[in-house]
């Protein structure tokens, strides 16, 4: 259990958070921690994970904590790109055509989630499609 | 007039006895093999086992949960009324395998959450991920939480090493 004294911190921190279903498990050298939480815990687990490894180059954690789990359709969201648009697409992949394109901090409504990382989306304007959950953030 | 009492009490207790094994030896097979069924279908866990029953020797087979599933399969059957001996052929089921989910899918959404850093290449193996390339350190961790949560879709490790230019 070396990985779990190197994560140490991150490991207590998931704990006593309340990260909800929290799932930790090591399998070939690897220590993987999983749960829900809400985004703000989210960045507060990652800035942890960031303090022990910098460069997330060790290989030895993957840390999947789902702040997505708990939006319900009909939510919210703001688009929270880097700076460019977000891409509306008519399928849930990159491979899917562009349908249209919501601007950075616009906001926008989620009618279904696909999957974690695809959810279907309307527009104020009526634009449909799927958007890439990575650049989107609930609002409370 | 003893011995003739005696003849006949003897005679009676054969007759009783007698009755008393053929009564025990009325039980079919059939019926035996039945109210094993009945016994094994009523446990959750031992629904996928099956039963024959031949001159009271209860053959069981098929598929228990576990080894405890297993020891109890075999006592409950034994204690069914007519059952001599029992052959206890079952096995003990794999441990439940989780299907990873198609590789397709998981090549795609690693391909999908790195599409914004077009210095970054990345390759795929049997669910372990390798990043080559250079990235600023202000995506590094952005990056690495949509890469992580594809744990979820069977992405098990990530190698990474001097993404960040010094």
């Amino acid at each position: 259990m070396a990985l779990q004294d190197k994560y140490r911190e991150l490991v207590d921190a998931a704990t006593s958070v309340g990260v909800k279903n929290l799932q930790l498990r090591e399998q070939n050298n690897v220590l993987y921690i999983e749960g829900e939480a809400s985004g703000s815990v989210k960045q507060q687990l990652w800035d942890i994970y960031e303090k022990i490894d910098p460069d997330y180059s060790s290989g030895d954690l993957m840390l999947n904590i789902n702040s997505v789990a708990g939006v319900a359709e009909g939510s919210r969201l703001k688009v929270t790109t880097n700076n460019s648009n977000l891409n509306i697409r008519s399928g849930p992949s990159t491979n899917d055509n562009i349908v249209g394109k919501a601007a950075r901090h616009e906001l926008i409504t989620l009618v279904r989630k696909e999957n974690d990382q695809w959810w279907y989306i309307k527009t104020d304007d009526g634009e449909e499609g799927y958007c890439f959950t990575q650049y989107l953030t609930p609002v409370a | 007039m003893k011995t003739t009492f005696q003849r006949c009490f003897i005679l009676l207790a054969s007759v009783l006895l007698l009755g008393a094994v053929a009564c025990k030896k009325k039980l079919k097979d059939t019926d035996i093999q039945a109210n094993i069924e009945s016994v094994l279908n009523a446990d959750p866990d031992m629904k996928r086992t099956m039963v024959i029953v031949k001159d009271g020797v209860a053959t069981i087979s098929g598929e228990c949960k576990d080894e405890a599933c297993r020891a109890r399969c075999e006592d409950a059957v034994r204690k069914v009324e007519g059952v001599k001996s029992v052959i206890n052929n079952c096995t003990v089921a794999p441990p439940a395998v989780v299907n990873p989910p198609v590789s397709d899918a998981l090549s795609q959404a690693v391909a999908d959450a790195v599409k914004d850093y077009p210095t970054v290449s990345t390759q795929l193996n049997d669910g372990v991920l390798t990043l080559t390339g250079e990235i600023k350190r202000a995506d590094l961790q952005k990056l690495m939480m949509s890469l992580n949560s594809l744990t979820s879709m069977g992405l098990k490790k990530i190698e990474s090493s001097g993404l960040v230019k010094k």
